[in-house]
């Protein structure tokens, strides 16, 4: 019997996905330690880390480390499959989507913040369409919707003003504007 | 590198008029938020716009359908000649009402804040 070795290489981009994914894994894993007055409401720290990973490694690697953050934070945290694991996955795809065209923004005008609450509207608006669509068809959800959209725009902004000031942080040898170094 | 950029306060005023519109649609004053059905002047269904419901009421001349979606409810069916109860559509607002008279059927819409004291048909 020949025993047949399956070798996966694996590249420095596999690796560079697997530590920004752990990341935003462990800020995903310490909010859901957060109390929060309503389900839904949370400052989406990984959001941090997936903003910092488009601007820096560009949106394919972003994609890669959101959709392992879904997938992982899905298993530690007990919900896989359940329908906080589908509102999650809804939430990633369309701020995804919304950080696929929200990109093409100029710079010069638009910077992390734009793109924070877009990705921030994107993630409450996918969430809450699939409440709507599946989970609670019919119901008076629409009396929640001030609270979402204002949780979704203090948060993006706040993550956005936390990825400018990592991007503009100054290196360990003090030079100003030195990349932000993620691991 | 500033923190914010034109753009950036261009989309945070966005999102802001957003929230502004959104509590306006959501939590403005004059939404209903009850349905009063009555059939020839007693009330037979006190019911909340929060899902969707389907009601049907009987009358001298035949049976009234009701409709209730979130937010929202019409007259759905009525064997009135004229049908104005029916083409009256959705309602919403709290103070609403279609009346089938033939059928003498009736329809209300109620919120927190009624809009008027009384109605005189």
């Amino acid at each position: 019997m020949t025993r047949s070795v399956i070798e996966l290489p694996v590249s420095d981009a596999d690796r560079r996905i697997a530590r920004l994914a752990a990341l935003a894994i462990g800020l995903t894993l310490a909010e859901a330690a957060l109390p929060s007055p309503v389900p839904g409401v949370k400052p989406g720290l990984a959001n941090i880390v997936i903003l910092l990973v488009l601007l820096q490694h560009g949106w394919r690697t972003a994609a890669w480390v959101s959709g392992l953050r879904v997938l992982a934070g899905g298993l530690l945290l007990g919900s896989l499959f359940a329908p906080g694991f589908w509102l999650s996955s809804a939430g990633a795809l369309v701020s995804l989507t919304v950080l696929a065209l929200a990109r093409h923004l100029p710079s010069r005008h638009f910077g992390p913040v734009s793109l924070s609450v877009l990705a921030a509207f994107g993630h409450i608006g996918g969430q809450l369409a699939l409440v709507g669509v599946w989970l609670l068809p019919g119901s008076a959800l629409i009396t929640l919707l001030p609270v979402f959209a204002t949780a979704a725009l203090v948060f993006g902004t706040v993550n956005g003003l936390i990825v400018t000031r990592m991007l503009a942080a100054p290196a360990p040898d003090g030079r100003q504007s030195a990349p932000c170094t993620l691991p | 590198m500033s923190l914010l950029r034109a753009g950036d306060a261009a989309v945070l005023f966005a999102g802001a008029a957003l929230v502004v519109a959104l509590t306006l649609y959501a939590w403005g004053g004059s939404r209903g938020d009850t349905a009063v059905i009555r059939a020839a002047g007693r009330v037979v269904e006190t019911t909340s716009l929060a899902r969707a419901r389907l009601f049907s009421v009987n009358g001298p001349l035949g049976t009234t359908q009701i409709e209730i979606q979130p937010g929202r409810a019409r007259i759905a069916r009525d064997p009135s000649p004229r049908q104005l109860c029916v083409k009256q559509g959705w309602l919403t607002q709290s103070g609403q009402a279609a009346l089938c008279l033939p059928n003498q059927v009736s329809l209300e819409i109620r919120g927190r804040t009624p809009a008027y004291d009384t109605l005189g048909y």
